[in-house]
Formats: structure tokens, C-alpha cells, sequence
């Protein structure tokens, strides 16, 4: 399986108010001791050969994440081998 | 003059720009986002709505689209270029204009006329108004919250590139209340609210928009007239 998968989340300086309002739902769950949620976006891409990392990263950087406000980290799915961008 | 306006499938407030463009006493060539060709216009305007549904993030694709390429690099040899809303996030995108279109931070869709104040009249597309003034004018989106690094923030403020402020409130948690801003030269700028619907009492809250249409009209002809006598200006 040549799946690669892009972990897109909001750099930790800029607020999420998505996270903000799941996090405040969960009391509602009877859930207290959860202290911060944060929302990101989980991207897979199939290539119709072998995985191709650095073309995932160009693929990333230019299109899945604004670099302004995201950071991304990329792994391939199979054998879970993980890399921060 | 003539004012090309972009159309991306999902457009919705490019034929208002049109109409504005028209009011302001210029030709709107309407564009279209998979053809590259400029059509030789001398200011283009990206409007507002929902390029490509919103997909990843609003502006993203389009950023892609044949007719930016072309764009991008007209806007980095001095072309006048106004995005509006969405028009603004795909300049980000384009990273045209610095910063990012987040999430209102209060996640609800905001539709109101908006109050501002222009903290800069030297750009092309607000040369006509007073630096200091304030203009009523539509605002309307869901992902309009302006965010940027500190740094980036404080060089704006410092280099006189933040055009336009939220007053007597802000919609959507914009930092520094920020609601337009410019590149360096001054030719490109995006604004979240919409001057295209603040044209005609008919329908507009004020006749305040057509002064970003105006502007651009008299900065051309500025640049043309430097042109033929000292070599130009902008």
C-alpha cells in the first residue's frame, strides 16, 4: 500500500475556536478533566507507486498546509515511519 | 480604463464588482479563473464568495488556478489588484499579502454594515479617501478573522501597510482589529468587507465603496501621466 499520510495542525500560537468549543461541550459529557482540545485535518494520499515522501512534503508545503498558520508532519501508513516537517 | 473582474466556479460577488467597476467610470472585463490570459486590464479585482467550495481552506485552490499564475506575477510588476473577502484570502494564499483568513473567533457567520476607519489613503485602491476617515460598508463572511506572527503585525503596523480598521466593533476577532491590508509597493491589497456592496443607495448602507473603484482609476491615471513625463511612480 504506497499511502502516505499528512498530519495537518493550526501552529500552537494561533487559537482554535473549534477545539475551543468541542472542549467546552465535553462537561456536557460529564467529562472534567480534559484541559485542551485542538482540531487538525488527517490528509492520505495514495500514489499509484512506491510512496514518494519527498513529493508528499512539496505536495504539503505548497497545497494541504499554510505554512502562515499550520505545521505539518508526514509518515507512511504501513510501517508508521514518521517525520516532522 | 479597464478593470478585469475574476470569476473561480463558486464565485458569488463578482458581478457586484463589475457593477462597481462601471460606476467608478471604468470597463469591467470579466476573466475567467482557467484562462491565464490577463486580457491585457490595467487593475484586476478577485471577488467574494466561495472559490471551489472552500475546499482545504478558503482560497487555497484557487490560489491554483490558471488565471493567478498569471496574476501573481502582473501583481509583483506593479499591477493593481483588490481582493475582497475571498479575493483576500487568495491573495494570502497567493502570499501576495502576508498573514492568513481564520475562523471568526466566535465560529458564527457575520452579515452586518461594518464601520471602518482607512489608516492608509496612500495605496492604489484607497487614494481617494482621507486617511483617518471612516466608512460604513458591508461585511459578510464566516473565515474572515486576520491572523499573522507578531512580527509580521508590528512591520505592518510600522510600515503604514495596514489600510483599513474594524471600528465600533469587530466582526470576526480579527487581531489588532485589522480588516485591510496592502503589500509593500501599495499596488495589491485585500479587505475582508465588501466596498462592491456599498455602491448605490438602492442597496448599500453608504456610497462609501466606490472610492476603492475611484482610487484605482485615479492612481492609473497618475501612473500613466508619470509615465509620459518623469518615467512613472508606482
Amino acid at each position: 500500500m504506497a499511502r502516505v499520510v499528512v498530519d495537518v495542525m493550526l501552529k500552537p500560537e494561533i487559537l482554535d475556536p473549534q477545539g475551543q468549543a468541542v472542549a467546552n461541550a465535553l462537561p456536557r459529557l460529564g467529562v472534567t478533566d480534559v484541559s485542551s482540545v485542538r482540531i487538525g485535518r488527517r490528509i492520505e494520499i495514495e500514489f499509484a507507486g512506491e510512496p514518494d515522501l519527498d513529493r508528499a512534503r512539496e505536495i504539503a508545503d505548497k497545497l494541504l498546509a499554510n505554512p502562515v498558520i499550520e505545521d505539518f508532519s508526514i509518515k507512511v501508513e504501513d510501517d508508521a515511519k514518521a517525520e516532522v516537517a | 480604463m479597464r478593470i478585469g473582474v475574476v470569476t473561480f466556479p463558486g464565485s458569488l460577488d463578482d458581478g457586484d464588482a463589475a457593477r462597481a467597476v462601471r460606476l467608478a467610470g471604468a470597463d469591467a472585463v470579466r476573466l475567467w479563473h482557467g484562462d491565464a490570459d490577463l486580457h491585457g486590464v490595467d487593475a484586476v479585482v478577485l471577488p467574494g464568495g466561495f472559490s471551489y467550495g472552500d475546499a482545504l481552506r478558503c482560497g487555497a485552490i484557487a490560489r491554483f488556478a490558471p488565471v493567478m499564475e498569471s496574476l501573481i506575477d502582473a501583481a509583483r510588476g506593479g499591477l493593481p489588484v483588490l481582493g475582497i473577502c475571498n479575493g483576500f484570502q487568495i491573495l494570502c494564499e497567493a502570499h501576495l499579502l502576508p498573514g492568513a483568513l481564520t475562523r471568526n473567533q466566535h465560529l458564527h457567520f457575520r452579515n452586518r454594515d461594518q464601520w471602518l476607519r482607512v489608516e492608509s489613503a496612500d495605496t492604489a485602491w484607497t487614494n481617494s479617501f482621507e486617511t483617518g476617515q471612516e466608512i460604513l460598508i458591508p461585511v459578510k463572511n464566516g473565515e474572515g478573522c486576520y491572523v499573522a506572527d507578531q512580527r509580521t503585525l508590528d512591520a505592518l503596523e510600522a510600515e503604514g501597510r495596514v489600510v483599513a480598521r474594524y471600528i465600533r466593533g469587530n466582526p470576526n476577532g480579527s487581531q489588532r482589529d485589522i480588516a485591510a491590508v496592502t503589500n509593500e509597493a501599495g499596488n495589491v491589497v485585500g479587505i475582508m468587507p465588501h466596498p462592491e456592496h456599498a455602491v448605490e443607495a438602492l442597496t448599500g448602507p453608504s456610497l462609501d465603496g466606490l472610492g476603492f473603484f475611484t482610487s484605482v482609476l485615479r492612481a492609473l491615471a497618475g501612473a500613466s501621466a508619470g509615465a509620459s513625463h518623469a518615467g512613472g511612480h508606482q
